[in-house]
């Protein structure tokens, strides 16, 4: 069978072959420095042009904001907006987030979409207290930011219990803006990823709330009487 | 019966609350045999206070019925329809939670939407409504927050 | 902690005569398979349900209340919040009875216009409840292709609205504003191809061996006893009785369009399947009848006093302006009386009571939900069955936790 050889010719007519003869210094190179061979000058200028370099920090920060686990946790109709974004239109698998954990112990982010009842708050703020640092929390919606349409009896908002990091506005909120909220505290969590904020919540480590008997100036400690909602 | 009533194309009558078994169940054998709401409803400040209705349906002749019955804040009993009604379960359940009318003979009278250590019936008239301020930002420039 | 759990007597499982106990088992409320906020107190025997009890109230907002607090137009988007996959419907519940009370006359294209609203409202309601259904199977990828269709619904509902869900879209003596032009067109593109998307659906689920096993002949329960706990709906169709308000009491016009009811023979959770999916294809063709029909004219009361002016009268006439000012600080005021509105929810009968006491603010708002009775009817369907059957029944009952709290 004979083969026909042509030598490949780039699109603006230039001759490629140069090409793979960078390719081939390049290789060299690389091989010269496994060894252990290039030195001074020559090292440091491989190093500029190959290597990334970055403090951990911001390498962690990167790899968390990227792989943020959000916990399933739809309470009302902001949940069918959040099961949106799992939906095929705006895909939050595009940003690695599709993996929806159902147990907090394997989530770290916590959407809060929907209202929170009186009677669901203390079991929130367990859920809460189940995820392990770090963690972060997205109020979705009015409800759970503030008290929404219905301010009543019936309802807390979730900054009275729970720190919250990013609110997102809405009644509900399109699936773009819930999108926007989650990719602005990826933007937080790669760039400001301290969180002594939370002092002023008392929200520190995992640890579950101790019920204590004097009065606590911080966040409802709702497990006052180590009882929660029968 | 102490009343009746005909509204917008629909018969509603009222009886009195010790009545409300039988009524029904003759009116079961007239032919409405589904009892599709039981609900409370607060006429404060009208007396007797606290009503309940009873949404009957005939199915077979396409005709609905209200049974009203109306009982005084200080002896909210009105016997309990579940024995032979089994919708009226958790319906009775809400009407005492949110009202704090009591259902005598009700298998497991407790609160259903509200937590069950919690005081008040909020959905009577004079319960406050409740409520957060709004916070805004400015409130927290100011130092004003939900949490401290 | 509940102490009312009533022990069934437990049988002798073949010959093995150890002494078994009962346990207590708790789903939830945080459970990615109840549909909701929803607590189950499960007595178990091994794997088998000898006792259900459930626990409600995680998401109870108090809208009843709120909406005694505003006036009658306001508490359209509060009421709206309820049952929060068939928004419409509740706006329609609602307005059905303040528009009963007010003896206000519904312009037909309005009346269409609100039929073809809710249609669509149903199909979604369907379609959220398949893919979260199949999700609960084990069947993820309907999750997907229900969305997909919903996308289009939402798309459609946006135009005609401004917003996704909950529209505020319906308003007492008609709806807010007319349907843009071309949203006939876009409604038509959707209801041709819904049909033969259902039967991918059909295609997908029907004949898969693990959906068969797992739903047919599962949790049956007699049409009688369906009918003592009040159930409608859905649930009741698949056990065999065609009740439907829409055939049996029509309103808002639904007595001009032909459809059929998909109406099951034996009440297991196939039934219940099968019914819902059929009625989505009922839905299309009722949707394309009313656009087929869809009269000219108002989209909402000429009466003045319950319904906004339209803007470009503002100008000129002091009527309107004065009209307009009493209607958005007070609002319109509604004679006295109390009236019970039922309406046909994808999920069963929801009907608004409404009393009024001849101000501006409803006296008494109460939303029978249909999902609220309807889960009195998840304990005698699940006795004796495995815990797989249990969730298998709560996703074929399709509870909406927003109505059942409120």
């Amino acid at each position: 069978m004979a083969v026909k050889r042509e030598k490949l010719v780039a699109p603006d007519g230039s001759d490629l072959s140069s090409a793979s003869e960078d390719f081939r210094i390049r290789q060299l190179r690389s091989r010269d420095m496994l060894r252990g061979d290039l030195e001074g000058a020559d090292l440091e200028q491989y190093m500029q042009e190959r290597v990334l370099t970055t403090t951990m920090d911001k390498a962690v920060a990167w790899a968390r904001s990227n792989a943020l686990f959000p916990a399933t946790f739809g309470l009302a109709c902001c949940a069918i907006e959040m099961m949106s974004i799992v939906a095929a239109r705006v895909d939050v698998a595009r940003f690695g987030f599709e993996a929806f954990r159902a147990s907090p112990r394997q989530a770290d982010l916590l959407i809060l979409s929907g209202r929170v009842s009186i009677k669901m708050a203390p079991v929130v703020r367990r859920i809460y207290d189940q995820m392990l640092e770090p963690k972060w929390a997205i109020a979705m919606g009015a409800c759970s930011s503030s008290m929404g349409v219905f301010n009543n009896y019936a309802i807390v908002p979730a900054d009275k219990f729970m720190p919250v990091d990013v609110h997102v506005p809405g009644c509900p909120p399109r699936p773009e803006a819930l999108m926007h909220g989650i990719l602005k505290l990826r933007k937080m969590i790669q760039e400001d990823p301290d969180m002594g904020w939370r002092e002023g919540y008392g929200a520190r480590g995992t640890e579950e709330v101790v019920p204590s008997d004097e009065p606590q100036d911080n966040a409802i400690n709702v497990f006052r009487g180590g009882n929660t909602a029968a | 019966m102490l009343g009746t009533l005909y509204f917008r194309e629909k018969g509603q009558i009222t009886v009195a609350a010790s009545a409300i078994r039988p009524t029904l169940e003759h009116l079961r054998g007239k032919g409405f045999d589904a009892l599709m709401s039981v609900h409370g409803v607060d006429y404060h400040p009208d007396e007797p206070r606290l009503g309940v209705h009873y949404e009957l349906l005939d199915m077979g002749a396409l005709d609905r019925l209200t049974v009203k019955v109306r009982v005084p804040l200080a002896d909210p009993h009105v016997p309990s329809v579940t024995p032979d009604w089994p919708t009226a379960n958790h319906q009775e359940r809400e009407i005492y939670d949110m009202f704090g009318v009591l259902f005598d003979g009700h298998p497991d009278l407790r609160r259903i939407l509200m937590p069950e250590d919690y005081e008040g019936h909020p959905q009577r008239r004079d319960f406050p409504i409740g409520g957060e301020p709004v916070m805004f930002t400015i409130d927290e420039s100011d130092g004003r927050s939900y949490v401290k | 902690m509940e102490e009312s759990i009533t022990m069934a007597p437990l049988e002798k499982l073949g010959t093995n005569e150890l002494d078994q106990e009962l346990l207590t088992l708790n789903m939830g409320p945080h459970h990615p398979a109840t549909h909701g906020v929803l607590r189950l107190l499960v007595t178990l025997d091994g794997e088998i349900v000898r006792d259900l009890k459930p626990i409600i109230g995680y998401v109870h907002t108090g809208i009843e209340k709120t909406a005694e607090d505003k006036s009658y137009w306001k508490v359209i988007p509060v009421v709206e919040r309820m049952d929060y996959l068939a928004y419409y419907f509740n706006a329609m519940a609602f307005c059905g009875a303040t528009e009963t009370l007010l003896e206000v006359e519904v312009p037909p294209r309005a009346q269409y216009l609100r039929v073809i609203h809710m249609e669509l409202n149903r199909i979604m309601s369907h379609l959220v409840w398949l893919g979260t259904s199949a999700l609960d199977l084990g069947a993820m990828s309907m999750f997907w292709y229900c969305f997909r269709e919903r996308e289009i619904i939402l798309d459609l509902f946006e135009q005609s609205s401004g917003q996704r869900m909950h529209t505020r879209y319906f308003q007492v003596g008609g709806v807010a504003e007319d349907i843009p032009p071309g949203w006939a067109e876009k409604c038509r593109e959707f209801t041709a191809v819904m049909p033969e998307r259902v039967d991918q659906y059909n295609d997908l689920l029907a004949n898969n061996e693990i959906v068969l096993q797992r739903l047919r002949g599962v949790c049956p329960l007699a049409e009688s006893e369906l009918l003592k706990l009040g159930v409608t709906g859905p649930l009741l169709r698949a056990a065999g009785n065609p009740w439907d308000l829409r055939k049996a009491m029509p309103y808002s016009s639904y007595d001009h369009f032909d459809f059929k009811i998909p109406v099951g023979t034996e009440g297991d959770n196939w039934d219940r399947f099968a019914v819902r999916v059929q009625e989505m294809k009922e839905s299309v063709k009722i949707i394309d009848q009313a656009l087929d029909g869809l009269p000219g004219g108002a989209w909402i009361t000429d009466d003045r006093k319950v319904a906004l002016p339209p803007r470009h009268e503002l100008a000129t006439s002091m009527e309107a302006l004065i009209h307009h000012f009493k209607l958005v600080t007070e609002g319109f005021r509604v004679p006295p009386g109390e009236v019970y509105f039922p309406i046909e929810s994808p999920r069963g009968e929801l009907a608004c009571f409404v009393r009024s006491d001849g101000s501006s603010k409803p006296a008494r708002v109460h939303m029978r939900d249909p999902s609220f009775v309807n889960l009195q009817a998840t304990a005698p369907m699940t006795e004796g069955s495995y815990i797989a059957d249990l969730i298998a029944t709560l996703a074929m009952l399709d509870p909406v936790l927003g109505g059942i709290d409120r």
